[in-house]
Protein backbone atom coordinates (compact mmCIF):
# COMPACT_ATOMS: atom_id res chain seq x y z
CA UNK A 1 0.00 0.00 0.00
CA UNK A 2 2.90 2.58 0.55
CA UNK A 3 3.67 1.96 -2.76
CA UNK A 4 0.08 3.03 -4.29
CA UNK A 5 0.16 5.62 -1.51
CA UNK A 6 3.33 7.48 -2.73
CA UNK A 7 1.92 8.22 -6.24
CA UNK A 8 -0.91 9.38 -4.82
CA UNK A 9 0.75 11.50 -2.55
CA UNK A 10 3.05 12.76 -5.10
CA UNK A 11 -0.57 13.74 -7.40
CA UNK A 12 -1.98 15.63 -4.28
CA UNK A 13 1.10 18.16 -3.70
CA UNK A 14 0.89 18.68 -7.40
CA UNK A 15 -2.41 20.07 -6.74
CA UNK A 16 -2.44 23.87 -6.50
CA UNK A 17 -5.85 23.29 -4.40
CA UNK A 18 -4.45 21.62 -1.04
CA UNK A 19 -1.74 25.08 -1.17
CA UNK A 20 -4.20 27.35 -1.94
CA UNK A 21 -6.46 25.71 0.48
CA UNK A 22 -3.87 25.58 3.50
CA UNK A 23 -3.21 29.60 2.79
CA UNK A 24 -7.23 30.72 2.69
CA UNK A 25 -7.09 29.02 6.58
CA UNK A 26 -3.90 30.92 7.39
CA UNK A 27 -5.46 33.89 6.06
CA UNK A 28 -8.81 33.28 8.14
CA UNK A 29 -6.80 32.60 11.79
CA UNK A 30 -4.36 35.03 11.31
CA UNK A 31 -6.72 37.84 11.16
CA UNK A 32 -8.89 36.61 13.15
CA UNK A 33 -6.64 36.50 16.30
CA UNK A 34 -5.30 39.57 15.75
CA UNK A 35 -8.61 41.92 14.49
CA UNK A 36 -10.05 40.32 17.91
CA UNK A 37 -8.32 42.33 21.29
CA UNK A 38 -9.33 39.22 23.41
CA UNK A 39 -8.00 35.53 22.13
CA UNK A 40 -11.05 33.94 23.21
CA UNK A 41 -13.21 36.27 21.06
CA UNK A 42 -11.09 35.23 18.41
CA UNK A 43 -10.89 31.32 18.84
CA UNK A 44 -14.66 31.51 18.54
CA UNK A 45 -14.24 33.26 14.98
CA UNK A 46 -11.77 30.96 14.02
CA UNK A 47 -14.39 28.12 15.53
CA UNK A 48 -17.37 28.84 13.14
CA UNK A 49 -14.78 29.38 10.43
CA UNK A 50 -12.85 26.17 10.38
CA UNK A 51 -16.33 24.53 11.15
CA UNK A 52 -17.72 26.49 7.57
CA UNK A 53 -14.99 25.63 5.53
CA UNK A 54 -13.23 22.87 6.40
CA UNK A 55 -16.03 20.41 5.75
CA UNK A 56 -16.75 22.26 2.78
CA UNK A 57 -13.34 22.44 1.43
CA UNK A 58 -12.38 19.06 2.57
CA UNK A 59 -16.09 17.40 0.98
CA UNK A 60 -15.65 18.79 -2.57
CA UNK A 61 -11.88 18.62 -2.96
CA UNK A 62 -12.44 14.45 -1.97
CA UNK A 63 -15.31 14.03 -4.31
CA UNK A 64 -13.53 15.83 -7.03
CA UNK A 65 -10.42 14.24 -6.63
CA UNK A 66 -11.83 10.49 -6.60
CA UNK A 67 -13.73 10.96 -9.53
CA UNK A 68 -10.43 12.06 -11.38
CA UNK A 69 -8.96 8.76 -9.63
CA UNK A 70 -11.26 7.13 -11.57
CA UNK A 71 -8.00 6.29 -14.79
CA UNK A 72 -5.90 5.39 -11.90
CA UNK A 73 -8.07 3.12 -10.27
CA UNK A 74 -8.90 1.58 -13.48
CA UNK A 75 -4.96 1.21 -14.31
CA UNK A 76 -4.06 0.05 -11.27
CA UNK A 77 -6.79 -3.10 -10.99
CA UNK A 78 -5.92 -4.72 -14.08
CA UNK A 79 -2.17 -5.29 -11.98
CA UNK A 80 -1.46 -7.41 -9.04
CA UNK A 81 -2.89 -4.93 -6.61
CA UNK A 82 -5.63 -5.35 -3.80
CA UNK A 83 -8.82 -3.75 -4.68
CA UNK A 84 -9.09 -2.34 -0.61
CA UNK A 85 -5.80 -1.28 -1.11
CA UNK A 86 -6.10 1.17 -3.88
CA UNK A 87 -8.99 2.61 -2.00
CA UNK A 88 -7.39 3.06 1.21
CA UNK A 89 -4.26 4.35 -0.30
CA UNK A 90 -6.79 7.09 -1.88
CA UNK A 91 -8.57 7.85 1.99
CA UNK A 92 -4.96 7.87 3.58
CA UNK A 93 -3.52 10.31 1.07
CA UNK A 94 -6.12 12.88 0.79
CA UNK A 95 -7.37 12.55 4.69
CA UNK A 96 -3.39 13.52 5.30
CA UNK A 97 -2.70 16.12 2.85
CA UNK A 98 -5.97 17.97 4.19
CA UNK A 99 -5.17 16.79 7.80
CA UNK A 100 -1.56 18.33 6.98
CA UNK A 101 -3.11 21.46 5.38
CA UNK A 102 -5.59 22.45 8.64
CA UNK A 103 -2.46 21.64 10.83
CA UNK A 104 -0.04 24.05 8.88
CA UNK A 105 -3.36 27.10 8.25
CA UNK A 106 -5.29 26.58 11.62
CA UNK A 107 -2.89 25.12 13.60
CA UNK A 108 0.42 27.44 14.08
CA UNK A 109 -1.54 30.71 14.94
CA UNK A 110 -4.14 28.15 16.89
CA UNK A 111 -0.95 27.04 19.42
CA UNK A 112 0.45 30.90 19.30
CA UNK A 113 -2.56 32.15 20.58
CA UNK A 114 -4.77 29.93 22.31
CA UNK A 115 -3.84 27.88 25.66
CA UNK A 116 -2.45 24.81 24.81
CA UNK A 117 -5.20 22.69 26.26
CA UNK A 118 -7.86 24.46 24.09
CA UNK A 119 -5.81 24.78 21.11
CA UNK A 120 -4.91 20.87 20.89
CA UNK A 121 -8.20 19.86 21.60
CA UNK A 122 -9.79 21.99 18.69
CA UNK A 123 -6.49 20.92 16.37
CA UNK A 124 -8.08 17.06 16.81
CA UNK A 125 -11.67 18.35 15.91
CA UNK A 126 -10.54 19.82 12.89
CA UNK A 127 -8.77 16.93 12.05
CA UNK A 128 -11.41 14.84 12.68
CA UNK A 129 -13.78 16.50 10.50
CA UNK A 130 -11.31 16.77 7.82
CA UNK A 131 -11.08 12.94 7.93
CA UNK A 132 -14.94 12.29 8.45
CA UNK A 133 -15.73 14.61 5.04
CA UNK A 134 -13.25 12.48 2.84
CA UNK A 135 -15.01 9.54 4.30
CA UNK A 136 -18.50 10.86 3.20
CA UNK A 137 -16.97 12.22 0.01
CA UNK A 138 -16.26 8.59 -0.34
CA UNK A 139 -19.67 6.90 0.29
CA UNK A 140 -21.20 9.67 -2.13
CA UNK A 141 -18.17 8.76 -4.93
CA UNK A 142 -19.41 5.14 -4.55
CA UNK A 143 -23.22 5.40 -4.69
CA UNK A 144 -23.38 7.19 -7.91
CA UNK A 145 -20.89 6.64 -11.39
CA UNK A 146 -21.71 10.63 -12.44
CA UNK A 147 -19.49 12.88 -11.34
CA UNK A 148 -22.31 15.64 -11.43
CA UNK A 149 -24.49 13.86 -9.22
CA UNK A 150 -21.90 12.69 -6.97
CA UNK A 151 -20.77 16.30 -5.92
CA UNK A 152 -24.03 17.34 -6.03
CA UNK A 153 -24.52 14.42 -3.29
CA UNK A 154 -21.95 16.02 -1.23
CA UNK A 155 -22.57 19.63 -1.39
CA UNK A 156 -26.19 18.56 -0.08
CA UNK A 157 -24.52 16.56 3.18
CA UNK A 158 -22.59 19.55 3.44
CA UNK A 159 -25.32 21.83 3.84
CA UNK A 160 -27.46 19.07 5.58
CA UNK A 161 -24.53 18.97 8.48
CA UNK A 162 -23.79 22.74 8.69
CA UNK A 163 -27.01 24.59 8.47
CA UNK A 164 -29.81 22.38 8.70
CA UNK A 165 -29.29 19.99 11.15
CA UNK A 166 -29.23 22.22 14.19
CA UNK A 167 -32.11 24.55 12.98
CA UNK A 168 -34.28 21.08 12.58
CA UNK A 169 -33.47 19.99 16.23
CA UNK A 170 -34.55 23.80 17.24
CA UNK A 171 -37.99 23.23 15.06
CA UNK A 172 -38.24 19.96 16.61
CA UNK A 173 -37.49 21.30 20.40
CA UNK A 174 -39.87 24.08 20.01
CA UNK A 175 -42.80 21.94 18.69
CA UNK A 176 -42.34 19.52 21.17
CA UNK A 177 -41.92 21.61 23.95
CA UNK A 178 -44.36 20.48 26.63
CA UNK A 179 -42.61 16.98 26.24
CA UNK A 180 -39.37 15.91 28.67
CA UNK A 181 -36.94 15.07 24.88
CA UNK A 182 -33.44 16.15 26.31
CA UNK A 183 -32.54 12.47 25.75
CA UNK A 184 -33.87 12.38 22.78
CA UNK A 185 -31.98 15.64 21.36
CA UNK A 186 -28.66 14.33 22.80
CA UNK A 187 -29.66 11.32 21.01
CA UNK A 188 -29.98 13.64 17.68
CA UNK A 189 -27.12 15.56 17.99
CA UNK A 190 -24.78 12.34 17.61
CA UNK A 191 -26.34 12.32 14.23
CA UNK A 192 -24.12 15.80 12.81
CA UNK A 193 -20.32 15.57 13.12
CA UNK A 194 -20.44 19.88 12.82
CA UNK A 195 -22.38 19.94 15.54
CA UNK A 196 -20.57 17.76 17.69
CA UNK A 197 -17.48 19.39 17.15
CA UNK A 198 -19.35 22.86 17.68
CA UNK A 199 -20.28 21.21 21.08
CA UNK A 200 -16.32 19.53 21.89
CA UNK A 201 -14.94 22.69 21.46
CA UNK A 202 -17.72 24.71 23.25
CA UNK A 203 -17.46 22.48 26.39
CA UNK A 204 -13.99 23.09 26.65
CA UNK A 205 -14.48 27.09 26.18
CA UNK A 206 -17.48 27.03 28.81
CA UNK A 207 -19.47 28.89 26.89
CA UNK A 208 -22.72 27.89 26.96
CA UNK A 209 -24.76 30.64 25.28
CA UNK A 210 -22.51 29.89 21.71
CA UNK A 211 -23.76 26.33 22.02
CA UNK A 212 -26.52 26.15 19.96
CA UNK A 213 -28.92 23.92 21.39
CA UNK A 214 -27.97 20.84 21.21
CA UNK A 215 -24.79 21.77 22.59
CA UNK A 216 -26.76 23.43 26.21
CA UNK A 217 -28.05 19.95 26.53
CA UNK A 218 -25.43 18.10 26.04
CA UNK A 219 -23.47 19.51 28.80
CA UNK A 220 -26.24 19.32 30.80
CA UNK A 221 -26.54 15.79 30.00
CA UNK A 222 -22.96 14.17 29.83
CA UNK A 223 -20.66 16.89 32.06
CA UNK A 224 -17.33 18.04 30.51
CA UNK A 225 -15.24 15.01 30.99
CA UNK A 226 -17.58 12.29 29.88
CA UNK A 227 -18.95 14.51 27.12
CA UNK A 228 -15.81 14.57 25.65
CA UNK A 229 -15.11 11.25 25.61
CA UNK A 230 -18.81 10.64 24.30
CA UNK A 231 -18.04 12.97 21.39
CA UNK A 232 -14.83 11.96 20.56
CA UNK A 233 -16.22 8.15 20.02
CA UNK A 234 -18.54 9.07 17.94
CA UNK A 235 -16.62 11.16 15.74
CA UNK A 236 -14.82 8.58 15.24
CA UNK A 237 -17.12 6.00 14.43
CA UNK A 238 -18.49 9.13 11.68
CA UNK A 239 -15.44 8.74 9.53
CA UNK A 240 -14.97 4.97 10.25
CA UNK A 241 -18.74 4.07 9.44
CA UNK A 242 -18.50 6.01 5.89
CA UNK A 243 -15.76 4.93 5.07
CA UNK A 244 -15.65 1.15 5.73
CA UNK A 245 -18.86 1.21 4.14
CA UNK A 246 -17.28 2.45 0.78
CA UNK A 247 -14.59 0.20 0.79
CA UNK A 248 -17.06 -3.10 0.84
CA UNK A 249 -19.03 -1.51 -1.92
CA UNK A 250 -16.00 -0.70 -3.98
CA UNK A 251 -14.60 -4.17 -3.54
CA UNK A 252 -17.52 -5.57 -5.42
CA UNK A 253 -18.04 -2.47 -7.95
CA UNK A 254 -17.72 -3.33 -11.47
CA UNK A 255 -15.01 -0.97 -13.38
CA UNK B 1 -4.69 -22.57 -18.29
CA UNK B 2 -7.73 -20.91 -18.10
CA UNK B 3 -11.17 -22.02 -17.48
CA UNK B 4 -14.74 -20.42 -16.71
CA UNK B 5 -17.36 -22.50 -15.40
CA UNK B 6 -21.00 -21.22 -15.91
CA UNK B 7 -20.10 -17.22 -15.29
CA UNK B 8 -23.15 -14.88 -15.81
CA UNK B 9 -23.28 -11.04 -15.04
CA UNK B 10 -26.31 -8.43 -15.75
CA UNK B 11 -25.90 -4.96 -16.39
CA UNK B 12 -28.85 -4.00 -14.63
CA UNK B 13 -31.30 -5.63 -16.62
CA UNK B 14 -29.19 -6.66 -18.97
CA UNK B 15 -27.73 -9.97 -19.38
CA UNK B 16 -24.10 -9.92 -21.19
CA UNK B 17 -22.53 -13.09 -19.90
CA UNK B 18 -25.00 -15.97 -20.04
CA UNK B 19 -23.95 -19.02 -18.21
CA UNK B 20 -20.94 -19.08 -20.38
CA UNK B 21 -18.11 -21.53 -20.04
CA UNK B 22 -14.77 -21.71 -21.85
CA UNK B 23 -11.42 -22.92 -22.06
CA UNK B 24 -7.87 -21.98 -22.68
CA UNK B 25 -5.11 -23.91 -22.89
CA UNK B 26 -1.48 -22.59 -22.56
CA UNK B 27 0.47 -21.48 -26.12
CA UNK B 28 -3.21 -21.27 -27.47
CA UNK B 29 -3.74 -17.83 -29.29
CA UNK B 30 -7.52 -16.84 -29.81
CA UNK B 31 -9.33 -14.74 -31.25
CA UNK B 32 -12.53 -13.34 -29.48
CA UNK B 33 -14.71 -12.16 -32.06
CA UNK B 34 -18.39 -10.94 -32.05
CA UNK B 35 -20.77 -8.64 -32.93
CA UNK B 36 -20.71 -5.20 -30.79
CA UNK B 37 -22.22 -5.78 -27.30
CA UNK B 38 -22.11 -9.14 -27.25
CA UNK B 39 -20.25 -9.59 -24.36
CA UNK B 40 -16.58 -9.34 -25.13
CA UNK B 41 -15.12 -6.74 -22.77
CA UNK B 42 -17.04 -8.10 -20.11
CA UNK B 43 -15.89 -11.19 -20.93
CA UNK B 44 -11.88 -10.29 -20.58
CA UNK B 45 -12.79 -7.56 -17.69
CA UNK B 46 -14.06 -10.64 -15.60
CA UNK B 47 -11.15 -12.71 -16.28
CA UNK B 48 -8.75 -9.69 -15.01
CA UNK B 49 -11.41 -9.48 -12.09
CA UNK B 50 -12.50 -5.45 -12.73
CA UNK B 51 -16.04 -7.12 -13.59
CA UNK B 52 -17.17 -9.12 -10.65
CA UNK B 53 -19.64 -11.86 -12.17
CA UNK B 54 -22.51 -13.33 -9.77
CA UNK B 55 -22.67 -16.50 -11.08
CA UNK B 56 -19.91 -19.09 -12.20
CA UNK B 57 -16.15 -19.28 -11.37
CA UNK B 58 -12.98 -18.03 -13.40
CA UNK B 59 -10.05 -20.51 -12.54
CA UNK B 60 -6.30 -19.36 -13.38
CA UNK B 61 -3.81 -22.29 -12.97
CA UNK B 62 -5.90 -24.51 -11.04
CA UNK B 63 -7.17 -21.30 -8.80
CA UNK B 64 -10.20 -19.61 -8.58
CA UNK B 65 -9.57 -16.06 -9.01
CA UNK B 66 -12.43 -15.16 -6.40
CA UNK B 67 -10.67 -12.66 -3.49
CA UNK B 68 -7.21 -12.74 -5.21
CA UNK B 69 -4.86 -10.65 -7.27
CA UNK B 70 -1.77 -11.76 -7.19
CA UNK B 71 -2.51 -14.18 -10.45
CA UNK B 72 -2.70 -10.90 -12.27
CA UNK B 73 1.14 -10.78 -12.47
CA UNK B 74 0.75 -13.34 -15.12
CA UNK B 75 -1.98 -11.26 -16.82
CA UNK B 76 -0.66 -8.42 -19.70
CA UNK B 77 -3.57 -6.40 -20.57
CA UNK B 78 -4.21 -3.87 -23.05
CA UNK B 79 -7.57 -2.17 -22.91
CA UNK B 80 -9.55 -1.45 -26.00
CA UNK B 81 -9.54 2.16 -25.09
CA UNK B 82 -6.42 2.98 -22.76
CA UNK B 83 -7.26 5.60 -20.01
CA UNK B 84 -4.75 6.59 -17.80
CA UNK B 85 -4.20 9.42 -15.17
CA UNK B 86 -4.33 12.62 -17.33
CA UNK B 87 -1.87 14.59 -15.44
CA UNK B 88 0.84 11.92 -15.63
CA UNK B 89 3.86 11.71 -18.03
CA UNK B 90 4.35 8.51 -19.89
CA UNK B 91 7.71 8.37 -18.03
CA UNK B 92 5.76 8.39 -14.75
CA UNK B 93 2.77 6.14 -15.65
CA UNK B 94 5.89 3.51 -17.06
CA UNK B 95 7.77 3.96 -13.55
CA UNK B 96 4.82 3.31 -11.77
CA UNK B 97 3.42 0.67 -13.00
CA UNK B 98 7.06 -0.73 -12.39
CA UNK B 99 7.25 0.75 -9.14
CA UNK B 100 3.82 -1.41 -8.27
CA UNK B 101 4.68 -4.57 -9.98
CA UNK B 102 7.86 -4.43 -7.98
CA UNK B 103 9.44 -7.30 -9.47
CA UNK B 104 12.89 -8.05 -9.99
CA UNK B 105 12.83 -9.86 -13.13
CA UNK B 106 14.51 -8.46 -16.68
CA UNK B 107 12.13 -6.04 -18.37
CA UNK B 108 10.86 -6.74 -22.15
CA UNK B 109 11.84 -3.61 -23.76
CA UNK B 110 11.14 -4.02 -27.23
CA UNK B 111 8.09 -2.60 -27.64
CA UNK B 112 9.13 0.41 -25.59
CA UNK B 113 12.20 1.01 -28.39
CA UNK B 114 10.48 -0.08 -31.47
CA UNK B 115 7.78 2.41 -30.78
CA UNK B 116 10.31 5.31 -29.62
CA UNK B 117 8.26 5.94 -26.70
CA UNK B 118 11.77 7.35 -25.00
CA UNK B 119 11.85 10.31 -27.01
CA UNK B 120 7.78 10.99 -25.50
CA UNK B 121 8.55 10.23 -22.03
CA UNK B 122 7.68 14.04 -20.80
CA UNK B 123 4.61 13.89 -22.70
CA UNK B 124 1.68 13.99 -20.67
CA UNK B 125 -1.05 11.27 -20.96
CA UNK B 126 -3.98 13.66 -21.75
CA UNK B 127 -2.15 15.86 -24.91
CA UNK B 128 -1.30 11.98 -26.63
CA UNK B 129 -3.26 10.70 -29.57
CA UNK B 130 -5.44 7.68 -29.53
CA UNK B 131 -2.46 5.61 -31.18
CA UNK B 132 0.06 6.64 -28.83
CA UNK B 133 -2.11 5.80 -25.89
CA UNK B 134 -2.31 2.31 -27.99
CA UNK B 135 1.20 2.47 -28.25
CA UNK B 136 1.79 2.80 -24.11
CA UNK B 137 -1.01 0.46 -23.23
CA UNK B 138 0.95 -2.31 -25.68
CA UNK B 139 4.46 -1.22 -23.85
CA UNK B 140 2.40 -1.96 -20.87
CA UNK B 141 1.25 -5.17 -21.87
CA UNK B 142 4.33 -6.96 -22.89
CA UNK B 143 6.96 -5.48 -20.13
CA UNK B 144 6.43 -7.90 -17.63
CA UNK B 145 6.56 -10.87 -20.05
CA UNK B 146 3.11 -11.97 -18.91
CA UNK B 147 2.28 -15.87 -19.43
CA UNK B 148 -1.16 -14.47 -20.84
CA UNK B 149 -1.70 -11.83 -22.81
CA UNK B 150 -5.11 -10.03 -23.21
CA UNK B 151 -5.08 -7.77 -26.00
CA UNK B 152 -9.23 -6.07 -26.21
CA UNK B 153 -8.90 -4.16 -30.13
CA UNK B 154 -5.02 -4.08 -30.00
CA UNK B 155 -4.51 -2.89 -33.53
CA UNK B 156 -7.31 -0.30 -33.70
CA UNK B 157 -5.81 3.19 -34.20
CA UNK B 158 -2.17 2.19 -34.46
CA UNK B 159 -0.50 3.18 -37.57
CA UNK B 160 0.50 0.36 -40.13
CA UNK B 161 4.09 0.23 -38.83
CA UNK B 162 3.45 0.63 -35.30
CA UNK B 163 0.60 -2.38 -36.17
CA UNK B 164 2.90 -4.27 -37.59
CA UNK B 165 5.18 -4.23 -35.44
CA UNK B 166 2.43 -5.28 -32.40
CA UNK B 167 1.33 -8.43 -34.71
CA UNK B 168 5.21 -9.48 -35.13
CA UNK B 169 5.53 -9.43 -31.24
CA UNK B 170 1.91 -11.09 -30.65
CA UNK B 171 3.64 -14.09 -32.94
CA UNK B 172 6.60 -13.96 -31.18
CA UNK B 173 5.19 -14.46 -27.99
CA UNK B 174 2.74 -17.49 -29.41
CA UNK B 175 5.79 -19.43 -30.32
CA UNK B 176 7.11 -18.63 -26.40
CA UNK B 177 4.53 -20.54 -25.25
CA UNK B 178 2.00 -17.40 -24.12
CA UNK B 179 -1.93 -18.32 -24.04
CA UNK B 180 -3.05 -15.22 -25.60
CA UNK B 181 -6.61 -13.98 -26.07
CA UNK B 182 -7.03 -11.03 -28.82
CA UNK B 183 -10.36 -9.57 -29.76
CA UNK B 184 -10.56 -7.42 -33.15
CA UNK B 185 -12.99 -6.94 -35.96
CA UNK B 186 -10.61 -6.85 -38.51
CA UNK B 187 -10.60 -10.53 -38.82
CA UNK B 188 -8.06 -10.31 -41.84
CA UNK B 189 -5.72 -8.94 -39.34
CA UNK B 190 -5.89 -12.17 -37.07
CA UNK B 191 -5.53 -14.11 -40.16
CA UNK B 192 -1.69 -15.60 -39.49
CA UNK B 193 -1.67 -15.17 -35.82
CA UNK B 194 -4.82 -17.15 -34.51
CA UNK B 195 -4.91 -21.16 -33.69
CA UNK B 196 -8.62 -20.69 -31.95
CA UNK B 197 -11.56 -18.92 -32.32
CA UNK B 198 -14.37 -18.52 -30.34
CA UNK B 199 -17.46 -16.43 -31.79
CA UNK B 200 -19.96 -14.69 -28.88
CA UNK B 201 -23.34 -13.64 -29.40
CA UNK B 202 -25.34 -12.40 -26.88
CA UNK B 203 -23.38 -13.23 -24.10
CA UNK B 204 -22.86 -16.64 -25.18
CA UNK B 205 -19.91 -18.54 -26.64
CA UNK B 206 -21.65 -19.52 -30.13
CA UNK B 207 -19.03 -21.33 -31.32
CA UNK B 208 -15.46 -22.56 -30.05
CA UNK B 209 -13.19 -24.16 -32.71
CA UNK B 210 -9.62 -24.25 -33.89
CA UNK B 211 -8.91 -22.57 -36.92
CA UNK B 212 -8.09 -25.42 -39.48
CA UNK B 213 -10.93 -27.46 -38.59
CA UNK B 214 -12.90 -24.31 -39.28
CA UNK B 215 -11.63 -24.02 -42.12
CA UNK B 216 -11.98 -27.29 -43.44
CA UNK B 217 -15.50 -27.78 -42.07
CA UNK B 218 -16.84 -24.51 -44.36
CA UNK B 219 -14.58 -25.03 -47.17
CA UNK B 220 -13.14 -21.86 -46.75
CA UNK B 221 -9.79 -20.61 -47.11
CA UNK B 222 -9.54 -17.43 -44.66
CA UNK B 223 -11.36 -17.43 -41.34
CA UNK B 224 -13.51 -14.32 -42.33
CA UNK B 225 -15.43 -15.98 -44.84
CA UNK B 226 -15.63 -19.19 -43.18
CA UNK B 227 -17.85 -17.06 -40.26
CA UNK B 228 -19.77 -15.31 -42.91
CA UNK B 229 -20.29 -19.03 -44.30
CA UNK B 230 -21.37 -19.76 -40.93
CA UNK B 231 -23.64 -16.99 -39.93
CA UNK B 232 -24.97 -17.29 -43.34
CA UNK B 233 -26.23 -20.79 -42.65
CA UNK B 234 -27.67 -20.13 -39.20
CA UNK B 235 -29.62 -17.50 -41.03
CA UNK B 236 -30.86 -19.30 -43.78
Amino acid sequence: MIRILKYVAIDILKNKIVIAYTIMLALFSWSAFSLEDNAAKGLLTVLNIVLLTVPLVSVLFATIYVYNSNEFIELLVSHPVKRSMIWKALFIGLSLSLVTAYLIGVGIPLLIFADWGTALIMLAAGMLLSVISVAIAFLSCIFTRDKAKGIGISILLWLYFALLFDGIVLFLFFQFADYPIEKAVVFLSAWSPIDLCRILILLRLDVSAMMGYTGAIFKNFFGNSLGLVVSFTLLALWFLIPFLWSLRKFKKKDL
Amino acid sequence: MIEIKNVTKHFGKLRVLNNLSLQMMKGECIALIGPNGCGKTTLIKSILGMVLPENGAIIFDGYTIKNDNEYRKHIGYMPQIGRYPENMTIGQVIDMIKGIRHEHTALDLDLFEQFELSKMLDKKMRTLSGGTTQKVSATLAFLFKPKVLILDEPTAGLDPIASEVLKRKIIEARDRGCLILITSHLLSELEDIVSQVIFMQEGNVVLHKDVNDLKIATGQETIARSIVHLLKMETV
